[in-house]
């Protein structure tokens, strides 16, 4: 796998990482409004699908969502401003850290609807297929949203019109805080594709190679034509489901299991192995990163309030 | 000038705006071969083809995601509902996205649809296919909502419902489908938010939504005749209500009634009672009256169902208890 590759992937992740690493502790010390659900520990699966999307493609996000956003491209000042509620977010204020969207790099929106997306996503492919400029959609969402008629409705409806979509479903092994055995049924979620006669595959949500590697041979196909396809990442998420879980339903020897399946010290170590890079430079990567979500944080909070006159702006058009 | 029904005005809009502007997609359930559950859509697959004529599968969540995503990318989606009842099976798509995806964005995303469905009683359907829900969904900021109650307007603000950026849903009493009228062959538009006099008069106001025009209509013919003079507003679209035409009529009569279908109860008239007492109270000379369903599910029943729906007779009776006839 070429160099350059291999380094986006550790970008990508450790921006992904260290961007909410940053925001639970401004959580914490309350200076976001609202609740935070954050991404890490999942960090791989975003980063292997969306390096293998253009800025024309879309996806639709989920509550979790900081993750998808950073990889696909989002502006990670206005992300940060958008946190803390600014006129200078992407979406001014009006959405949070729930509903971030980047229209400008194909994002149609984090959702704060179980499921909420998927059948959004699937008119975007609709749109596409129709449109025939190539473009393809990923729809990203979790184990809980599996259970939702609006998966089973969309992955019907892509089926018959053979749509352009690939669907991502993040199994991290709880929904909310139910545990996957105590939610469905099936051994793997991906056999739900079955039902509706497209094809699955699983990958290693917490390997990027593979994540990227088997994404880039499906989204290949679906821009040839081929119809829709589900993907399960088998992935994990470190800490509760929103900031602040008491976590009851699992134990600390788990995460800590998982914890060594790590996806950025996987790679990392792959990298240092294979003479990549060295790990002066891999730290310099993550000071420019941290530098990065530094500034962004400065932005967002230097940046101005929504003014009250503009409460009712884009209700309609 | 000549006359269609309302059906065919709707199938010809369709034909015309597909014609010119080829993002425009329609789908719905039944709505291909078999035209529709009314056949609305009847012949549109012959001239415009299946990529642009789909059936879909009786799946409403997927039908609304469909039109949702396929306008922000870029087309101009019409989907159809078989009864407004069944909006409801897609209640997240329609409220919790559809209508707060643009303020939720900033503004970013735009989303150019339209969904067309009949609603309302009359034909013994019993309580799930024969609601009228546009109150219930004028209760959602973010959605434009039209009622139009003869074939002209049926035509007209559909296509200015096309045209517009923003979710539009069309409300089309089923009793209307059947019903002629005069629409010209020339093009013409009805803007959305712009109520209609469809009756000058000077004793008292009626403010009457959809179906209920035309029933308001008839009473009015038959009070003149015993020197009553009523004028009939239709306001076409609820959201956004053209109030100030209401407005203006209140002001000259000083009696209102105002009757529209659904639950009488936090429906679409109890927002226009509401307006009239915000803009206009000191100008009426007694107190607003309506005429809407009694609360209940709508009955199977000929005679239940005659009972819970609104008719003439209790147009005619508000009118006489206004006037104090």
């Amino acid at each position: 796998m070429e160099i350059k590759l291999l380094t986006s992937m550790l970008e990508t992740m450790l921006k992904i990482r260290m961007f909410e690493e940053n925001i639970v502790k401004l959580f914490k010390a309350g200076e976001l409004p609202g609740w935070l659900h954050v991404y890490i520990g999942e960090e791989a699966v975003a980063t292997g699908v969306c390096l293998n999307l253009t800025i024309k493609d879309y996806i639709t996000s989920t509550h979790r969502g900081h993750g998808h956003c950073i990889a696909k491209g989002a502006n990670i000042k206005n992300m940060m401003a958008e946190l803390y509620g600014k006129k200078t977010g992407c979406c001014k204020g009006r959405g949070g850290s729930m509903h971030i969207s980047d229209a400008s790099v194909g994002i149609l929106g984090a959702n704060g609807i179980v499921g909420g997306g998927i059948p959004i996503a699937t008119g975007a492919a609709l749109g596409c297929q129709y449109l025939k400029e190539g473009r393809i959609v990923v729809s990203f969402f979790g184990d809980g949203a599996s259970d939702e008629g609006s998966f089973h409705e969309s992955l019907n409806l892509a089926s018959i019109w053979k749509l352009p979509v690939i669907y991502v479903c993040e199994n991290n092994l709880y929904a909310e805080t139910n545990p996957l055995n105590m939610h469905l049924n099936v051994e793997n979620i991906a056999d739900r594709a079955k039902a509706y006669n497209i094809p699955s595959i699983i990958v290693d949500g917490m390997d990027v190679i593979d994540v990227y590697n088997k994404i880039n041979k499906v989204a290949s196909d679906i821009r040839n034509g081929d119809g829709p396809v589900l993907v399960e990442a088998k992935t994990y998420r470190y800490r509760g489901h929103y900031e602040g879980d008491p976590e009851v339903y699992r134990t600390k020897e788990e995460v800590n299991e998982w914890k060594m399946k790590d996806p950025i010290l996987k790679l990392e170590e792959k990298i240092i192995k294979e003479r990549i890079l060295t790990l002066s430079e891999i730290e310099n990567i993550k000071k420019v990163v941290q530098n990065e979500i530094e500034e962004a944080i400065e932005f967002g909070r230097k940046s101005p309030e929504p003014l009250k006159e503009e409460a009712m702006d884009n209700v309609y058009y | 000038m000549r006359e269609i029904t309302y059906r065919e005005a709707i199938n010809e809009t369709y034909r015309e705006e597909m014609r010119k502007d080829k993002n425009i997609i329609i789908f719905g359930e039944d709505i291909a071969q078999h035209g529709g559950a009314f056949g609305v859509t009847k012949g549109l697959l012959d001239e415009f083809g299946p990529e642009r004529v789909r059936n879909t599968p009786i799946s409403e969540t997927a039908i609304a995601g469909a039109a949702i995503g396929s306008s922000i990318v870029g087309l101009r989606p019409i989907a159809e509902f078989m009864f407004d009842d069944f909006l409801l099976v897609a209640g997240d798509q329609i409220i919790n996205q559809m209508a707060k995806l643009r303020y939720m964005s900033g503004g970013q995303l735009k989303l150019p649809l339209t969904l067309r469905m009949p609603m309302g009683g009359g034909l013994s359907q019993a309580a799930q296919h024969a609601q009228c829900l546009m109150g219930v969904f004028m209760n959602v900021p973010g959605l434009k909502i039209v009622c139009p109650s003869t074939p002209y307007d049926a035509k007209g603000i559909f296509k200015s419902a096309i045209k517009d950026n923003n979710p539009v849903l069309i409300f089309e009493h089923l009793m209307l489908y059947e019903n002629k009228g005069e629409v010209p062959e020339e093009e013409y538009y009805i803007p959305i938010g712009k109520a209609d006099i469809k009756r000058q008069g000077k004793d008292i106001t009626i403010v009457a939504i959809s179906e209920m025009v035309i029933k308001s209509l008839n009473i009015a013919k038959k009070m003149e005749e015993k020197g009553i003079s009523i004028e009939v507003i239709d306001p076409i679209s609820l959201v956004p209500l053209d109030i100030e035409t209401i407005i203006t009529s209140v002001k000259k009569t000083g009696k209102v009634l105002v009757v529209y279908g659904g639950p009488k109860s936090s429906g679409a008239g109890t927002e226009i009672v509401a307006r009239i007492n915000e803009f206009a109270f000191e100008y009426l000379d007694s107190p607003i009256y309506r005429v809407a369903e009694k609360d209940a599910p709508i009955p199977f029943a000929p005679v239940l169902e005659r009972e819970v729906l609104p008719q003439e007779e209790d147009i005619e009776r508000a009118v006489k208890e206004i006037m104090n006839l």
